[in-house]
């Protein structure tokens, strides 16, 4: 059976650039003559499929900096293994030098040095070079978008989406599936799905609530290179609950294991030769759902934004991991023969917006969509000194910020941020404009509330979304960060099992500990319930920015974390 | 203690009895109580019995859950962190086209669901699954 591997084969994007130098020497110039276009698509065409794959997007229409988390952790059969290995440990697991380029777009040491040198990434008018480069060289590509691309700029919250949609419709996708897309609500994605949307909108694990029958297109197939091609399209699984669920009332979702068997069987006796899954589960459920659910070749995960280097395998089916933000594209030849992948060869493409030239037509799509906000877009709210980031498991320093900002405008003295993990990056010198603060805050539940909590409410909180992380059983994980605080100092050890994770809890100002029965006052933003009421966090940040002026941070020391 | 059991869908039909439920004026019973009461005291094997349910409850007031036992005359769902956790017990007349049972149970907190099946020469099987009921927000 084995013999189906006759060939992996994985390439590293960059990997004639080995940079060797020190802290804060690159310059943009070595950078760009080190890297070519050519380069980053060099591939060599390999077996009769290929697919292209983007996802977690978050409506980034231009290139940004994103920098990749540093604390990552993994528990139970996670610990250690991608994407739970950052940093310089993640360097050495795959061969990459400190300081080169890979190390750049793949990881955080060094980051503001090295995004001086290399620059932004992403950019849709660069991808659309990239993807119209792979279907140059294979007609037959199949462009699959894992979803999270609707949501996450403030073009695309004034718009509800519409930006992203024709965008995306421009790029030639030929399938996605969805998450952050339903807090638009049901009418809006209906409205897209069905007249706007020039390809199918998958999710097996969409039901509908009252009947339980599957409410959208689970598969498509797709016959390329004389093979036929199933991919089935997999929704964020914790829709209602890790989003407001009365935004659209009319869907249940679930990871449903026995489902997905069901329609990959479905598939293989209707003779397809290939099945990909299309995902949206985050990577740990991803690797478990494909060891239990039989007859995958590929799935292509989303959701927990890992950009993994090479593909894991998973007994026999190939598990691809694409990043977030725009910054990669995934090319992925099959070589796909009387029914089965014979073989495989996977490239992660970081773009490199200084290197990568922009279509032409895509850059004035994105100008059009744009130009009706730039004014609002562009005016500067104040300046950073400090690197302002946010991917991670506990807080980042844009977290921190908006903490701050909800703290001293709200005038209480705790403040509660959601662990998302979209949210783009600043470096220090730059400016803050109102679309940076969109970049971080942009979404259709932002009201901050403003409520009174006991401490043992608090810490509720904290174990409830602790277990959403640390939880061995990735199937019981949502797949995002730990929730954000301000105020409050609190020790974890993620080791533990459910309710007991959460140690001594204090007043972060005073190191006064926190007592269950004492209440606080306390406001946060992103509750996923109904009627919430308060000022927009992106409006609340502002204001804040606007009276500091000048952003600087000190680190963070409010959260000790054990049991790693 | 009044079971919210919002609905009750029986998938298949023909023999399918009835759902027993306690009555009001029985105390809370344990799981090892009802267990007992259901097996005989027999022990219960594993396979042949298909609990399905959601691994986080969308909605911890109507939790779907489904069990299929091919072969059973009856079949017991406990909700073990419940103040009550008999949920209900399905039994299947020789004409059940096939044992299987759906229903949507109120789940008062994260806790363990049970499926207990009786087959026909008597054996019993059990199921077990986590379902967690969580506070949600902070997707990402």
């Amino acid at each position: 059976m084995i013999t189906r591997r006759e060939f992996i084969q994985v390439a590293m994007a960059t990997s004639a650039l080995v940079g060797a130098s020190g802290f804060g020497t690159w310059s943009r110039v070595s950078a760009q003559q080190a890297l070519t276009q050519d380069q980053l698509l060099q591939f060599d065409d390999f077996g009769n499929v290929t697919l292209i794959h983007v996802t977690d997007i978050h409506a980034q229409l231009k290139p940004i900096y994103f920098r990749e988390p540093e604390i990552n952790i993994g528990v139970g059969d996670a610990k250690g293994k991608v994407p739970h290995v950052t940093g310089a440990e993640f360097q050495k697991m795959f061969g990459i030098a400190p300081g080169s380029a890979d190390a750049y777009a793949l990881s955080y040491p060094d980051f503001e040095a090295l995004a001086r040198g290399y620059g932004r990434m992403g950019g849709m008018d660069r991808v659309a070079t990239v993807v119209k480069a792979i279907r140059a060289a294979r007609p037959d590509s199949i462009l699959l978008d894992g979803g999270d691309t609707w949501h996450g700029s403030m073009t695309s919250f004034l718009t509800k989406g519409q930006d992203m949609v024709n965008v995306m419709n421009a790029l030639g996708v030929d399938a996605m599936t969805s998450h952050w897309e339903w807090t638009y609500g049901t009418e809006r994605v209906k409205e897209i799905v069905e007249t706007q949307l020039k390809f199918p909108f998958l999710g097996a694990n969409i039901f509908d609530v009252e009947w339980d029958e599957p409410a959208f297109e689970p598969y498509k197939i797709f016959e390329r290179g004389g093979q036929r091609i199933g991919v089935i399209g997999q929704a964020f699984p914790y829709m209602p609950i890790a989003n407001p669920k009365w935004m659209f009332p009319e869907y249940s979702f679930g990871i449903r294991e026995e489902r997905m068997q069901q329609v990959v069987d479905e598939l293989r006796a209707e003779g397809v030769d290939l099945v990909v899954v299309l995902s949206h589960n985050g990577f740990d459920v991803d690797k478990k759902m494909g060891g239990r659910v039989k007859g995958i070749d590929v799935i292509l995960s989303g959701h927990t934004h890992d950009a993994v280097p090479e593909p894991v395998l998973i007994g026999e089916t190939i598990l691809i991991a694409t990043g977030s933000n725009g910054k990669f594209v995934s090319r992925v030849d099959l070589d796909v023969r009387d029914g089965k992948m014979m073989g495989f060869r996977h490239k992660l493409i970081p773009i490199f917006s200084d290197v990568i030239t922009p279509d032409a037509d895509m850059a004035a799509l994105i100008d059009a969509e744009r130009a009706p906000f730039q004014a609002q877009l562009e005016e500067k709210i104040g300046t950073t000194e400090s690197l302002l980031y946010r991917r991670g498991n506990f807080n980042g320093s844009w977290d921190d910020l908006i903490c701050d900002a909800i703290r001293t405008e709200r005038d209480v003295q705790i403040a509660l941020s959601p662990g998302v993990r979209w949210g783009t990056t600043l470096l220090p010198g730059d400016a803050i404009t109102r679309e940076d603060v969109h970049n971080v805050t942009s979404m259709t539940y932002g009201a901050v509330y403003r409520t009174e909590m006991t401490g043992e409410t608090l810490r509720t909180v904290l174990e409830d979304v602790a277990d959403n992380i640390f939880n061995t059983d990735p199937y019981y994980q949502q797949g995002g960060d730990m929730v954000r605080v301000g105020g409050l100092a609190y020790a974890i050890d993620v080791s533990k099992p459910m309710g007991q994770r959460i140690g001594a809890m204090a007043l972060a100002d005073t190191g006064e500990a926190i007592e269950p029965a004492k209440s606080y006052t306390v406001a946060g933003w992103a509750s996923v319930n109904e009627g919430t009421e308060g000022p927009q966090i992106w409006d609340v940040v502002e204001s804040h920015i606007r009276k500091i002026g000048t952003v600087r941070l000190q680190p963070n020391t409010s959260v000790t974390v054990t049991g790693v | 203690m009044i079971l919210s059991r919002r609905e009750a869908l029986w998938i298949g039909f023909g023999g399918l009895a009835a759902a027993a439920l306690p009555g009001k004026a029985v105390m809370a019973s344990t799981v090892d109580e009802l267990t007992a009461a259901f097996t005989g005291g027999a022990a219960a094997g594993e396979g042949g019995i298909t609990l399905t349910a959601p691994e986080i409850a969308e909605n911890g007031n109507t939790v779907p859950i489904e069990v299929s036992a091919p072969g059973a005359v009856s079949v017991m769902l406990l909700a073990a962190g419940n103040p009550e956790p008999a949920v209900a017990t399905f039994n299947f007349g020789p004409a059940a086209a096939d044992q299987r049972a759906a229903t949507r149970i109120r789940l008062a907190q994260t806790q363990d669901v049970i499926a207990l099946a009786k087959m026909g020469d008597g054996s019993i099987v059990k199921a077990q699954t986590t379902v967690k009921v969580t506070i949600g927000g902070c997707g990402g």
